[in-house]
């Protein structure tokens, strides 16, 4: 490929060649290739960036065993389940989208795009339920969290968390407690420290008790989860963009057989979004 | 499609109309033409620009951390505003100048020259990329506004999570310039796999490419964990996430494992295309072939390597188990052989070369002296018994300065001697830039030499105060502080003064045998016009000086005409 001839575009491609080649390309698939490298760079970014976090819940997970098996029975599995299903349907409507713009097929890859947004509308929808549900329960992260919430909860089916500010008899923490408010579930290393900073008072963490079979630092996991879900969820809404912006352009008639690209790059990133979730179910929501 | 060594001229119809007239600085006028530019020059220059605007404050902040430490207590300023200046000196010195500074300004602008390209592969991506600076920049700039960060530029946590200011404003912006630098390191990827020209193949790439490329790998994949650390830093301030906080079962030092898993890398972001440059210049200034191109470039990739397997060397005194302090040692060690490899290659290259003591040369060989005693200050903070002792002294703070500082900042200064002409069609006084290029190495060897010695003798890094005993090592540093300062506004004030009074410069005035030395001094818009001829990057042979035009020509062809 000699780049720095850029001569003339590729002949045999016609004017439709002409008119999609940017002027510091050779041919077409040179363009396509570069293209198609520079996004696959990026989604390795966007992995390393989960990647992060995947390192985060291992660490704890392995320093906290307990919390995640405890912790994972108040997600709602069979939200999860349907979430699951609703994005690899809409990878599977962008896949056959990515094919119907290559064979110019218009009107079907406008129906396939508006569908696969459609699935991202019901994927957040479903993640909002979710996302309320743990907020009037208190299930939240690091400070947030109420442990008090959790009074009477048997653990083992999601979502049937009673809300009261009941205190529990006898707590590990109790003894570092002497305020009437109850105390954070801090593990006794780390209360020892705030202890000895004589901080107690300016801890917010819980306003009870955990009941005695519930492990304490539950808020570790939530912590992780709502970083997790909400970083995707926000991936999510950035898919479901540009879709909405290949959607303008589809019904514009800017692609054909010829010049499909764009919607090529929008379904891989789609697809690693996608992806993203199909880690995060089983990690999160079906831990043994 | 051409086949073949010898390349056609970029005349596409209807394409190369209006910058028949002009050259890229001339061809388009207005703040609109430059701000919304897709020209990889022009977006080089304002990245250009943008990063001597930051060195400069950088620089002055330093001068002020500097002057308040010629006392041993309170000089100019309070103890407040000490944290808070030696915090955004390192910030802004790091963030804004540094790592952006020889692949988004130098880079930019040489990249697509040296392998006969029109642009970079992704135009567009790339002023996204410099926009994208300019925001984190003015976030920056905000931060002490808002009442600046007294964390140190590492933010470690738990401090940075409880202390007042404006942490997350400050990085928020570390998380956009971390775009920023991502979009630039996709680009390079892209553009040295797809853009190179018929006969170029891997290893007939410039070095500078190979050092860009490498570069490029290390910002793909280490930018996006500083991202997710950062937005867990600001997760943890702004809601109490827990996950960095001791008080709610989280672990501190996972964020300094986090932060070095990104930050360390990033010293090698640094480093290669300061490398890079070296392995160019210091073969044109001598004359000479390269020596040892594979094992330069190879040596380029294997830092990239290395540079993600030694984070923890950060951590010897951060409660890091025994075991994973003694590999990161061993793999620390290891990162020397391919840096010393390169050493030795351009020691090689100068051996029996004709050297040419032009400015980019001085600056060239003020590189290889100053990288020498950084990198192997390096090995005493490696060395694990050695480490505790001189961990957080100011034996760091020299050895680090002299390899980001008299390492990466020196090759900036060589490379921007060394492409100026090209850039903007000037020469400059070599006169009054060689007496910059001293003054600087003097200035900086009096300023961070006297450092290493303070620090043995166990004076800590980032104190206000300090015992009177360390007052005459303090003031010897601050005075060559000045005198630095002296021989940069030397060399500042050279450059200026060539693009107002310089004359003008012609194709080739250094020697160069790369693919940029064959455009005009400054390019036309669309780089080249004439058909380009492919030849060993460090083939020297074919070149002789020519009076008329004052600078190098193919030997035996016709006379050139004035290229300006």
């Amino acid at each position: 490929m000699s780049s720095a001839t850029n001569s003339s575009p590729d002949p045999g491609q016609g004017n439709e060649g002409k008119h999609h080649l940017a002027h510091y390309f050779d041919t077409r698939a040179q363009q396509y290739d570069s293209h198609k490298l520079a996004m696959w760079l990026f989604l390795a970014t966007e992995i390393l960036m989960f990647g992060g976090l995947f390192c985060a819940y291992a660490i704890y997970r392995a320093t906290h065993p307990e919390v995640f098996l405890y912790a994972h029975t108040l997600l709602d599995k069979n939200l999860g389940a349907i979430n699951t299903i609703v994005l690899l349907f809409s990878s599977f409507t962008m896949a056959w989208g990515v094919r119907a713009a290559m064979l110019g097929q218009r009107k079907l890859l406008m129906g396939l795009l508006a569908v696969t947004i459609l699935c991202g509308f019901g994927f957040m929808g479903i993640k909002s339920i979710e996302y309320t549900h743990k907020w009037k329960h208190g299930l939240l992260w690091g400070e947030r969290f109420d442990y008090a919430a959790l009074q009477d909860h048997g653990g083992g089916h999601g979502e049937t968390v009673v809300d009261e500010h009941a205190h529990a008899a006898d707590d590990q923490i109790d003894a570092h407690a002497d305020d009437d408010h109850g105390h954070a579930d801090v593990d006794d290393e780390a209360a020892a420290v705030m202890a000895e900073l004589d901080r107690d008072a300016e801890i917010t963490v819980a306003h009870g008790h955990a009941p005695e079979d519930v492990p304490r630092n539950l808020h570790i996991f939530f912590g992780i989860y709502f970083v997790m879900t909400g970083l995707h969820g926000i991936h999510v809404l950035a898919g479901m963009g540009m879709l909405t912006w290949l959607l303008v352009r589809a019904t514009r008639g800017d692609f054909g057989t010829h010049n499909y690209t764009a919607v090529d790059l929008g379904g891989l990133y789609w697809h690693l979004v996608d992806l993203i979730w199909i880690f995060l179910f089983p990690l999160l929501y079906l831990i043994h | 499609m051409n086949t073949g060594a010898t390349t056609t001229a970029d005349h596409v119809p209807g394409t190369a109309t209006h910058d028949d007239h002009g050259n890229y600085l001339t061809c388009d006028k207005g703040f609109r033409s430059w701000i919304l530019t897709l020209d990889h020059k022009r977006i080089g220059v304002m990245y250009l620009g943008m990063i001597l605007f930051s060195f400069l404050v950088g620089g002055i902040m330093a001068l002020l951390v500097r002057t308040e430490l010629l006392t041993p207590t309170q000089t100019i300023m309070s103890a407040d505003d000490y944290n808070r200046m030696f915090t955004l000196h390192g910030a802004v010195m790091i963030f804004l100048f540094i790592i952006p500074g020889i692949p988004a300004a130098l880079g930019n602008f040489v990249l697509p020259l040296m392998l006969g390209a029109k642009d970079v592969a992704l135009p567009r991506l790339n002023l996204a990329s410099f926009h994208i600076y300019a925001v984190g920049a003015v976030m920056a700039v905000l931060s002490i506004l808002l009442g600046g960060v007294d964390t140190g530029w590492t933010f470690y946590t738990p401090y940075s999570t409880t202390t007042n200011g404006a942490v997350i404003m400050v990085t928020m912006s570390v998380f956009v310039l971390g775009f920023s630098s991502i979009f630039t390191g996709i680009n390079f990827i892209v553009t040295v796999h797809k853009m190179r020209p018929a006969g170029m193949g891997w290893f007939k790439m410039p070095l500078m490419l190979w050092a860009l490329y490498s570069t490029a790998i290390i910002q793909v994949l280490a930018t996006p964990v500083l991202a997710i650390t950062v937005l867990l830093l600001v997760a943890e301030r702004a809601l109490g996430i827990g996950i960095f906080d001791p008080a709610l079962g989280g672990d501190p030092v996972l964020f300094q494992h986090f932060f070095w898993f990104y930050s360390h890398p990033a010293v090698y972001i640094m480093i290669l295309p300061a490398m890079g440059i070296i392995s160019e210049l210091v073969a044109v200034y001598c004359r000479k072939p390269i020596f040892g191109y594979k094992a330069i470039a190879y040596s380029s990739i294997a830092i990239a390597i290395f540079s993600f397997l030694v984070w923890g060397h950060h951590m010897f005194v951060s409660g890091q188990s025994d075991l994973a302090t003694v590999i990161f040692s061993a793999l620390t060690f290891s990162v020397s052989i391919p840096s010393a490899v390169k050493v030795f290659n351009w020691l090689s290259t100068m051996y029996r070369g004709s050297i040419k003591m032009d400015a980019p040369m001085l600056y060239t060989m003020s590189f290889i002296v100053l990288f020498g005693i950084g990198g192997l200050t390096g090995l005493f903070l490696a060395t694990l018994s050695t480490d505790v002792h001189l961990h957080d002294t100011y034996f760091i703070v020299a050895h680090f300065h002299y390899t980001m500082m008299g390492g990466t900042m020196i090759a900036f200064l060589a490379g921007l001697y060394h492409w100026w002409p090209k850039m903007f069609g000037r020469m400059y006084s070599m006169k009054w830039a060689n007496i910059g290029a001293t003054l600087v190495f003097i200035g900086f060897n009096l300023t961070f030499f006297i450092q290493f010695i303070m620090g043995s003798k166990g004076m800590p890094r980032r104190y206000f105060n300090y015992p009177p005993e360390f007052e005459i090592y303090h003031q010897i540093s601050s005075i060559g502080s000045y005198v630095l300062a002296v021989g940069l506004f030397v060399a500042g004030g050279v450059l200026v003064h060539s693009l107002l009074a310089g004359r003008r410069a012609p194709r080739n005035p250094c020697g160069g045998a790369t693919l940029e030395w064959q455009a005009d001094s400054p390019p036309i818009h669309h780089n080249f016009d004439e058909p380009l001829v492919l030849t060993d990057p460090y083939d020297y042979s074919g070149q002789e000086w020519d009076e008329t035009v004052q600078g190098y020509v193919i030997a035996g062809a016709s006379k050139e005409t004035s290229s300006t």
